[in-house]
Formats: C-alpha cells, sequence, structure tokens
C-alpha cells in the first residue's frame, strides 16, 4: 500500500485563530481515508489547503511523491485532486448535463476560435466528452433522468449525486468529498454510500471523506483520521479509533467518565 | 405543437436547431434577412443597420457581463476604440473586411488590460473601474486629435467591395448583416464549448470553477476579450455606417444603453440579446412614430407628447423588469411552451 497523499505538519491561522495545528497524516491509494471531528475542529480547512484554497502557513501538501503546496488551484485540479463541498455548490444556471461537463474541463483543448464555429476538432472533443460523461458518470450514477434539467429545481439528495458527478467526471486521482451525505436520509445515505464504495472499488480513486454520520464512516473507510480542536487527536482502523479514549473525550467532552467505558465496551464488541 | 422530436445520436441531442420545423423557420429567417431591403423604404432599412450594430454590441457585454458575470460600464469606450481604429486603417488604405476586424482586435486587446483588476475586484467594484476606463477612453478620444480628430470628430472612407461603393445604407445593410450574422453564431457556439462552460461557471459560482480547473484570470480576462472584440466591431460598423464619428457617441449613456439592451432582454441569453437590442433600438421610434401620427389631427399635442416618450420609455424598462425580471426572453420561452403542447394541452 503506497500513499498517494501526504499533508506534514500542516499549520493554518486566521488572525490569531489557529485553524490547523501542525497537522499530519497520509491517504493509502485506493483507499477511502475518512476525517472526522467535532465542528469547527478544521476539516474542511484541511480540504481547503489540500485542495489549494488556503495558503498554510507552514507545512506541505506531497501528491504522488510531488509536493505541491505552492500549486495554484486550479493546476492541483488537472494533476488530478478532486472535490465536492459541504453547502453544494453547483452551477445554478446550468443544467445538470453542463455541470457534469465542466468536470472535463481540464482534459479538452479547444480554444476560443474553433470553440466559436464549433468546427472539426471543437466539436469532436465536445462529443466525445458527452460520450464519456454518459457512459462513466451519468450511468453510473444512475442521473440519466435529470440530465436535461436545470438544478436550480433538483432535490437536494440530487444535487449532492450530481456535484460527486461533476468531480467524477473530471477522472480525479483522489476524490475529496465534504459531508457527501450531511441532511440526507437513510435511503440516500446508503445509496451515497455504496457509490463511494464503488467508486473506490470498481476505479481504485482515492477517497478522502469528511463525514459526520459515523455509522457510514465506521462501514466504509479504511482509515479514519480525528481532528479537534485544529490538532490530530487520534487515527487508525474504525475499530481502533472508536476505541480511542482521547477520541470519545473529543465527541462527549471532559468529565464523562462513566459513560467512556460503556462506550468502548460496545465499540469492542 | 412540437413534433419529430426523437433525439437517437449525441450529436441530435447537442445541436442548437433540433427540429425540422425550427430549421424550416431558421431557413425562413434567413431568407427575410435577405430580402428585407427590397421591401422596406430607406429610413426602415437605415433602422436596421443601426440595430444590427446594437445586436452585435449588446452580444459583447452579454457576453461579458450576462453570461460571465463582469459587469462593464465600459462598452461604449471600447465601441469607440473600434471606430477610431477602422478609420485610421482606412484613411491609410486599407479595405473595410480588414479594418473591421482589426478594429475589434485593438479593442479586445485594450479589453485585456482593462479586465486584470477583474481578479481582484467584482461586481460593483469592477463596475466603477470599466467606468474609470469609460473617462479616461472618452477623454483620449477628445484629445488625441491625429488620431481621432479630436471633438470635430474623424470620417471614415466608404467601404469598397470589387469596386462597388458600400455608400447607402442599403448596401451596408449587408456588411452589417454578414457580421450580426456571423458574431451570434459564433457567440451562441461558444456556450456549446468548454470556454463558454468556463465563462458560465465563474458567474455562478467561482470557487467551485477554480477546483474544476478553470484558471479565473485567464477565462476572465478572456471574457473581456472577446467582449470588447465585439464592441469593437460594432464600433467600426458604426464608423462606416455615419461616415463620420465624434466622441460624443461613444459617451456613458451608450454604455448604460446597452447594459439595459441587456438586462431588458435577458442576461445570458443569445436570443435575449436580440430582443433586447430591438426593444431598445425600436421602441423609442416607435413611439415617436406615435406621436406624429397623433400630431397630424392635434398640432399642439405634440408639445406635450415628445417629453412623454422618454417617460413612456422608461415605464415600459421599468415595467419588463417588474413584471419579468428574466428579460424579454422568458416572455418567449413562455410563448414557446404554450405552443409546443398546443393543441394536446393549452
Amino acid at each position: 500500500m503506497t500513499d498517494i497523499l501526504q499533508v506534514d505538519n500542516l499549520s493554518l491561522s486566521f488572525g490569531g485563530i489557529r485553524a490547523l495545528n501542525d497537522v499530519s497524516f497520509t491517504a493509502s491509494k485506493g483507499e477511502i481515508t475518512a476525517i472526522i471531528g467535532p465542528n469547527g475542529a478544521g476539516k474542511t480547512s484541511l480540504f481547503n489547503s489540500i485542495s489549494g484554497f488556503y495558503k498554510p502557513d507552514s507545512g506541505r501538501v506531497v501528491f504522488e511523491g510531488a509536493d505541491i503546496s505552492r500549486v495554484a488551484a486550479h493546476r492541483r485540479a488537472e494533476i488530478g485532486l478532486a472535490r465536492t463541498f459541504q453547502n453544494v455548490a453547483l452551477f445554478r444556471g446550468m443544467t445538470v448535463l453542463d455541470n457534469i461537463k465542466l468536470g472535463g474541463h481540464g482534459r479538452l483543448k479547444s480554444n476560443a476560435l474553433s470553440a466559436m464555429w464549433y468546427l472539426g476538432s471543437a466539436r469532436r472533443e465536445e462529443m466525445q466528452l458527452r460520450s464519456e460523461i454518459e457512459r462513466d458518470v451519468i450511468d453510473f450514477l444512475e442521473i440519466d433522468h435529470i440530465r436535461n434539467q436545470p438544478i436550480s429545481g433538483l432535490a437536494y439528495g440530487l444535487q449532492k449525486r450530481v456535484e460527486l458527478a461533476r468531480a467524477l467526471a473530471m477522472q480525479p486521482k483522489i476524490l475529496m468529498l465534504d459531508e457527501p451525505v450531511a441532511g440526507m436520509n437513510r435511503e440516500e445515505t446508503e445509496d451515497m454510500a455504496r457509490f463511494i464504495l464503488d467508486i473506490q472499488e470498481e476505479r481504485g480513486i482515492t477517497v478522502l471523506l469528511i463525514e459526520h454520520d459515523m455509522g457510514m464512516v465506521m462501514d466504509i473507510s479504511s482509515k479514519v483520521v480525528v481532528l479537534n480542536f485544529g490538532e490530530v487527536i487520534g487515527s487508525g482502523t474504525p475499530h481502533d479509533v472508536r476505541a480511542n479514549p482521547e477520541v470519545i473525550r473529543a465527541y462527549l467532552g471532559g468529565g464523562h467518565d462513566k459513560v467512556v467505558p460503556t462506550l468502548t465496551e460496545e465499540a469492542a464488541t | 405543437m412540437r413534433i419529430r422530436d426523437f433525439h437517437q445520436s449525441y450529436a441530435h441531442d447537442e445541436a442548437i436547431w433540433q427540429t425540422p420545423t425550427s430549421r424550416l423557420w431558421l431557413a425562413a429567417l434567413f431568407i427575410a434577412l435577405l430580402l428585407f431591403p427590397f421591401t422596406a423604404n430607406g429610413y426602415i432599412v437605415g433602422l436596421a443597420c443601426v440595430l444590427g450594430i446594437h445586436v452585435i454590441g449588446a452580444a459583447g457585454l452579454n457576453i461579458m457581463t450576462g453570461y460571465t458575470g463582469l459587469i462593464s460600464l465600459g462598452h461604449a469606450a471600447f465601441m469607440g476604440v473600434g471606430c477610431y481604429t477602422a478609420a485610421w486603417l482606412g484613411q491609410r488604405g486599407l479595405p473595410f473586411y480588414l479594418t473591421i476586424p482589426l478594429g475589434g482586435l485593438v479593442a479586445a486587446l485594450l479589453g485585456l488590460v482593462v479586465g486584470i483588476p477583474s481578479l481582484r475586484i467584482k461586481g460593483l467594484y469592477l463596475a466603477v473601474a470599466t467606468l474609470a476606463m469609460q473617462f479616461i477612453l472618452v477623454f483620449v478620444f477628445r484629445e488625441w486629435e491625429s488620431v481621432t480628430g479630436g471633438v470635430r470628430g474623424v470620417n471614415v472612407p466608404n467601404a469598397e467591395l470589387f469596386g462597388i461603393e458600400l455608400n447607402n445604407d442599403f448596401r451596408m445593410y449587408y456588411v452589417i448583416a454578414f457580421f450580426a450574422v456571423l458574431l451570434l453564431v459564433g457567440a451562441r457556439n461558444l456556450f456549446r464549448t468548454r470556454i463558454g462552460r468556463a465563462f458560465i461557471a465563474i458567474r455562478d459560482k467561482d470557487i467551485s470553477a477554480e477546483v474544476l480547473g478553470i484558471n479565473l484570470f485567464r477565462y476572465k480576462l478572456l471574457a473581456f476579450a472577446i467582449g470588447s472584440f465585439y464592441a469593437g466591431v460594432a464600433g467600426a460598423l458604426l464608423g462606416y455606417f455615419y461616415r463620420a464619428m465624434t466622441p460624443e457617441y461613444f459617451t456613458l449613456t451608450l454604455s448604460i444603453f446597452y447594459l439595459a439592451a441587456v438586462i431588458v432582454g435577458g442576461l445570458g441569453t443569445m436570443l435575449g440579446t436580440i430582443l433586447g437590442a430591438v426593444f431598445m433600438t425600436l421602441v423609442p421610434e416607435l413611439l415617436r412614430a406615435v406621436v406624429s401620427f397623433i400630431a397630424q389631427w392635434a398640432p399642439r399635442a405634440v408639445e406635450v407628447l415628445s417629453p412623454m416618450q422618454e417617460i413612456v420609455f422608461g415605464l415600459l424598462i421599468v415595467g419588463f423588469l417588474v413584471f419579468e425580471p428574466h428579460g424579454l426572453v422568458e416572455i418567449w420561452r413562455r410563448v414557446r411552451r404554450f405552443f409546443h403542447l398546443w393543441p394536446f394541452r393549452a
């Protein structure tokens, strides 16, 4: 198992607030790594640092052996980092299909002139993208019935799925999902979990996952990293993490000595 | 009634004109455009020329503001750049079919420069930055007398093709129509491809656009360049149409006129661009015609009615914005939807 992504001693502060403090972890190629922690623990800040929106004060992000800490966000997308957002960040003025097509942006080459006359190369490239997307993304995520609908009319669960589709259309090496099942009901959550597992198992894409739904996290991830107040307080297999007293304290607060043993016991069974 | 709309290939599904009926209408429109000058009097043909120029100008602004979300208050100034470039080159003997694209190109280059702040500033702040450019450029038009002729203006030589002087509205109509159709088709195609999608993505959610690998700076500059190119071409055509031009034409008022046209027509749609330009160009003319019609019977009413024109025009704009914020194009779409289902469901 090789590490495709490595985060080394990442620190980030906004004014006087330390969002991330000396955070280090690795994600293995082709596995699902979950990042959990209470609200405000710095999970999304960590994602933003990895995808290049935030410039960390110190530390580095290593992707496939290369330090990408100074690479611009849009370049990181081109080399294989895709992500979704906590609050759906789709383009509301476009149809589902156009949103997904944007995932293929980096792979297309046509320039303004050939685009304006829809000349041979531009047309061919667009048609190829269309059939790729239909085959690999739209059919796969079962959203063919809404492909020509505008985003604004879609149910929330479907919007989340379209956002996943868009990220998948990038043919990424790492897929970073920020709370993919937040606000979903049980059935939608199970659908999404199945898609994420399929993406990892069938396509070998490494998944980085932020999620509050512990059931899903424990079920599908092979490694869990726990953040609290911007620091890593535990990491390991779901089983280890569940038994980690530090983690339990972070979730339930201190002074719950009576509860802690029961939870650990329960986790152990 | 929409029939024969069964798509069997992706190419068909992505076509702009999808049904035989719509292609038939397109052909009819094309023929009508070709024959129109033969059926109308000189005044109407002149009006059609101005309308064609406004359509091109508004299309450029819609690419920038409607599709990419970059508000510009300096569109008229870029038209001026195109106009003066074409005039200057034309005086040195270049034919119009070179000076017009070159006018667009010079405007596009300047658009690149003006677009640079757009990475840092957005929305109203960007609007103010382009407003500054508007005033600076008009100042340049007034003062750089060796090129622009200053306030006295500049003469644009007649366009000439195969020895035929394009010296009247009838002949200029075809030049303008050619460029208008070409540039509208170009704009429409642009939004079927990656570049157009990138523009809309930047407008809708720039953060998302960035994680998809879209270089915001490059695409914002590209939008400025393309929008300014359209403005430059429109300006150059204006020069050939009027054959003389002064800086007074390219003021803030004209920039606002274009902004109003794209908002009334519908931001981010090419059909809206056309409808908006038609509205802004023809409605004042229509009101004037109504006033002169009434004046035949009540000559003294003109004193009251003439200033009323402006007020009614303003009210119409406000009215359309209140009742259809998505622009005239939305009204058109509603009508079309109705007829797609008619007579099966009314």
